[in-house]
Parts: structure tokens; sequence; C-alpha cells
């Protein structure tokens, strides 16, 4: 019989089992199941060689790397377990770029999930020119981080007042001086301007998540909502937000991950200035101008780390959910 | 998702907040403002490109151009075009082997699964969400060994690997809204796997195509990252190519911003074309079918 008329994929549990079938009639059964599904699997082997070989086999290579002592790229390098990922803390560059990217990621998810539910929430009901507000503001998701950040390097100018550009130009022209700042070069919160790019590329993105989220709510549970009494705002709050849970992960998981690993964008903004430094940034350096591998690998494991440690749960619940949903 | 009209039902009781009349009207200054915004780069990028040099400075940063002048896009085009003939010839053929190899493991998975399919599906999902990084330095010291370094075959090759997992999950989605129905009628009727494939599931692959030959060609195109690390000068693409121009300081900003929209053009004609396909794989992205 076909695994196929089986809807959740998962090999049958031979009933038979404890009954002790023949031996012969068990093995044919096996071998027919087999003869069904064999053709598929070596379709997708291709897949699987390449997915295994590039990115399993090369984590284990970068990982292999990062306990070792290969400091220059012409060492063999020798096991030397985790005094790479201590040693990184021991030093000023590491911890700073870190915090960098943790004022980026709050400011940067915080902001994009904002304007994105924002966004979304303004277009649920359906307005005047809906479909060119939505185009509008998902069309900075098809331009690269590199346009972006020339561009908003441009806009985020720190040039002083008198001879401002960009935005403070903007301000003081409209005698906003107070707003007028330093935008990413300011020492303590600059990463926060750095996040203002990657909010207006992705909230868009956000939004029509969202959109999709909202407009998946049945209507008659909102009706239902509305005939109890509820208000309009009632039902979004009560009705409609506790339903987008799952949106707001997807949403979360997206933006973090990306947050996590930002580089393009830091570098057409900020080049390699050591303000801006980010993990990422930092360990490009490491391969191309301090040209010590294991240094690099190292940084490369603790991003791996940092976005496994939440993908990983949340795939294996997303897969879970999807069988248990009956797919 | 569904991408039809929002069902209007107004209650029975009409007047709730979000539909009445000055609640409209609030809404849509709301939107225009925000819109406003969000057009400010867009402003900026097409003023400042189309001055000439002498006007492209901080003073009247803001203010139209008093002379329109294609002098910074004819100098940015020239910068740019061996990028984006690159560009083109990594960003077309890794968008169509992804897509072919998304297309075989999706309807495996969705319709012709073998034990443990599951498990390999996730697998390849986490692909799609690691750092790069954590391959990069090995995969680099592979193709430096391997004696591929040079052209663009690297980042062809890169594209294509990093592009099967989300390929396999729009694919897999898709074809698990083909009825299995059909897929027994073939059976029954005796065809094989490859049989099914080519002459039950392909014919109606159209959309997931589209879908996914998009979302490839995007990435690919405006991917930086892989290619600061797998090409040399003369197979940078566009991005790394826009980069340099913008990164020096004696570049004028009139040719910045055209070589910023000069870059950005072929992904935003698609997308303006087939946004609702390029709507599709944003969507596949966040895992959801």
């Amino acid at each position: 019989m076909s695994n196929s008329h089986n809807p959740s994929g998962v090999a049958h549990r031979d009933p038979g089992r404890t009954t002790a079938p023949a031996r012969p009639n068990r093995f044919r059964r096996a071998l027919n199941r087999a003869r069904t599904w064999l053709p598929g699997l070596l379709l997708v082997s291709p897949s699987i060689l390449l997915i295994g070989v590039f990115v399993y086999g090369m984590i284990g290579w970068n990982t292999r790397l990062a306990l070792s002592d290969k400091h220059a790229p012409v060492q063999d390098g020798d096991f030397v377990g985790l005094v790479n990922f201590v040693a990184l803390w021991q030093e000023a560059r590491w911890p700073a770029a870190v915090g960098n990217a943790i004022v980026f990621t709050v400011v940067f998810v915080g902001g994009a999930l904002f304007m994105g539910w924002l966004l979304g929430l303004l277009l649920d009901k359906g307005v005047r020119g809906e479909a060119v507000f939505r185009t509008l503001f998902l069309a900075p998701m098809a331009v690269s981080f590199i346009a972006t950040g020339v561009v908003w390097r441009w806009l985020m100018n720190p040039a002083p007042a008198e001879r401002a550009t960009g935005l403070n130009a903007l301000f003081v022209h409209f005698n906003l001086d107070f707003l007028v700042n330093d935008w990413w070069t300011a020492p303590d919160l600059g990463m926060a301007a750095m996040a203002l790019p990657a909010i207006w590329q992705l909230a868009g993105y956000i939004m029509a998540l969202f959109l999709a989220g909202f407009r998946g709510v049945p209507e008659d549970l909102r009706e239902a909502a509305r005939v109890d009494g509820c208000s309009e705002w009632g039902v979004y709050r009560h009705v409609v937000m506790p339903q987008l849970r799952p949106v707001l992960l997807s949403a979360i998981i997206i933006l973090g991950h990306m947050s996590l690993k930002v580089f393009d964008l830091i570098i057409a903004i900020a080049g390699q200035q050591i303000i801006a430094d980010v993990p990422a940034v930092y360990m490009w350096a490491m391969v191309f101008e301090v040209r010590d591998p294991a240094k690099g690998a190292t940084i490369a494991s603790y991003l791996l780390f940092a976005v496994a440690v939440f993908v990983i749960p949340y795939l294996v619940w997303t897969v879970r959910k999807e069988r248990s949903e009956g797919r | 998702m569904t991408q039809s009209a929002p069902e209007r039902v107004i209650a029975p009781g009409g007047g709730v907040a979000g539909t009445t009349r000055r609640g409209q009207a609030v809404k849509f200054t709301v939107l225009f403002a925000l819109a406003v915004l969000f057009l400010l780069p867009m402003y900026v990028l097409i003023v400042t490109g189309f001055k000439p040099f002498a006007e492209a400075t901080a003073a009247g940063a803001w203010s139209l151009p008093q002379v329109w002048s294609v002098e910074g896009w004819v100098t940015a085009w020239e910068a740019l075009a061996p990028g984006m003939y690159n560009s083109v010839m990594v960003a077309v053929p890794s968008a169509v082997i992804s897509a072919t190899l998304g297309s075989m493991n999706g309807f495996v998975m969705a319709r012709w699964r073998f034990p443990g399919a599951d498990t390999v599906f996730t697998l390849f999902l986490f692909g799609m969400f690691i750092p790069y990084q954590a391959v990069m330095i090995p995969l680099q010291q592979m193709l430096v060994s391997a004696n591929l370094m040079g052209g663009v075959l690297p980042l062809i090759l890169a594209h294509t690997v990093y592009g099967i997992p989300i390929c396999t999950l729009i694919f897999r989605n898709y074809y698990a809204s083909i009825p299995q129905t059909l897929i027994e009628a073939a059976r029954v009727d005796g065809a094989g796997m490859l049989r099914t494939y080519a002459s039950v599931v392909l014919p109606v692959s159209a959309p997931a195509f589209a879908v996914t030959l998009i979302w490839q060609f995007t990435s690919a195109w405006n991917d930086f990252l892989f290619a600061v690390f797998l090409t040399g000068p003369n197979s940078w693409p566009v991005t790394v190519q826009l980069n340099n121009v913008a990164g020096s300081m004696v570049v004028p900003y009139n040719q910045q911003m055209a070589a910023a929209i000069l870059a950005s053009l072929p992904t935003l004609i698609v997308y303006l074309v087939l946004g609702r396909y390029f709507m599709r794989g944003l969507m596949a992205g966040a895992l959801k079918g």
C-alpha cells in the first residue's frame, strides 16, 4: 500500500507487528512501499547532498576552525577548545560590537514591528487608495541595503547646523534646530539612528504580514464581538490581536535574525568605522584585514548560535503545528 | 495569504469608529503623512540624481535642480555597467536552477513523501535562517582550493545552494494545494513519479515558478555579503560596485544617487510589474503558505 494515503506522511507503524506475520510477506511489503517512496528520495537527493555539504558540512568545518588556533591562513591549527570563544570577551572591540548589535536590534525590531502594525491597522478596513499605499510602503523591500544605505547616509549626515545636509538641513529649514543631531555618529545611541533605514526598509513587509493576519480573522468573529457590545477598538484588542500571535512571532523571528547578522547596511553607511561596529563587520575585518581564520570563525559561530537559539525552536514548533493541523 | 478586497461588512448598527466619515478622513491623513515620510528618500534620490555636478552640494540640498541634468546618470552608468552585467549573469542562472530544484523537492515533500521527509524539510528550512557568515570562511577556502575563484561561478553556486530552502518551502506549500486525488489518479493510470510530476504537477506550477524566480532574482541581485567574500574586481556584482562608488569620498552626490537608482531599477521594476508574486514570496519567507 502506498505511503501517500497517509496524510501525515509519517511511515506507517506496521499494525501486524506484534502478531508476528510471516517474514517474507513483511519484507515484500516493505520492499513495495520502498519502491513507492524511493524515487522521491532520489529526486531530492541532489538537494540533500548540496544542503548537507554547503550548510551542515560548512558549519561543522567552521566550528572546527573556531575551536582551533589557526590564527594565520598558512597555519595548520590545533584543537584548543573554547579558548577563542573566551578570548573574544577580553578585548575591547568585541563587547562593543555586541552592544551595538543589541541596541540596533532592540530599536530595529521594535520600530519595524510598531510601524508595520500601525500601517497594517490603518489599511485593514480599507481606505481610499489602499493599493497605492501598500505598494509604496512595501517598495523599499525590493531595494538592496546598499542602495538604502547610500541615500540614508546622505539623509543622516551629521554635519552641524551651519553646513548641514540631509535631514539636519531640513530641520534647520523648518526651525526645528533642536532636532539636529549626530545620527549614527553619536557615541551612545548612534546605533538607534542606524536602525532608522532598516525600519524604513522592513516596515512595509511587517505591514503586509499583519494585514494578512488581520484579514485572516473571520468577519463573523469580529461581528460576534460587536454584537456583544465591543467597540471597534475593543474588537481589535480582544478578538483580532490575540489571533495574531503567530504573525507576531514570525515577524519577530524574521526581523531578529536579520538584525543579528546586519552587515550591508552598516558597511554602506559607516564603512568600517569602529563607532558602528557590529559582529558581522568585525568578522569581515578578521577575514580580510587581519587574516585570522580562527577568530573569524569564532565570531561566525557566535552569530550562528545567536540565531539558532531562537530559530530552531521556532522551526520545530512550526513544522509540528502544521502536522497537527493535518497538512 | 488572501489578497482579496477587504470584506466591507458594515455592522448593523453602522457607525463603528473605523468606518465613519471622520474616521476615514483621519486614517487617510495619517497614511498620507506616513507616505510622504516614506517617500523622502526617493525624493532625495531622484532630485539629487538629476542635479548637475555644481548643484549637488550641501547648500540647497533639498531644492529641485535649477538645471535638470543627466550628467550624474551617464557617469554612474559607466561605473555600474560591468557590475550590472555580472549581476544578471549571477541572478538569472541561480534563480532558474534553485527554482527547478525547489520544484522537485517541493513536489516530493508535499506529495511523494519518503520516510523522514519532515526531518529533511526542517533541516532544509534551517538553511534559510543561518547567518551566511557561519559558512563563509570554509566556503571561501573550498572554492580557493578547488580553483574556482575568479569569475561569477562562486556566486552562482552560493545563491543556488542557499536558495534551495526557500524555493523548496514555496513549492511545497504550493503543491500541498494540488488535490491528492489528482496524484492518485495518475498513479492508478500507472504513471511513475517522474511521469506524475511532469504531466500533473509541472503544468500547474507556473505561479510558484513566478514567485520563486522573482524571489531568487531579487535576493541574488541585492546580495552584498556573498559578493564581497566570493568575488574579485572583475566579477563584482552591482551592489559591490555601488558601494565602491558611494563609499569613496570623491564621488559627487549626483552620481551616487543616480547610481543607487540604477542599481535598484531592475528589482524595482520587477516589484512594480509583478508585485503580486513578489508579495507571495515575502509571505512564504515568513513560513506562511
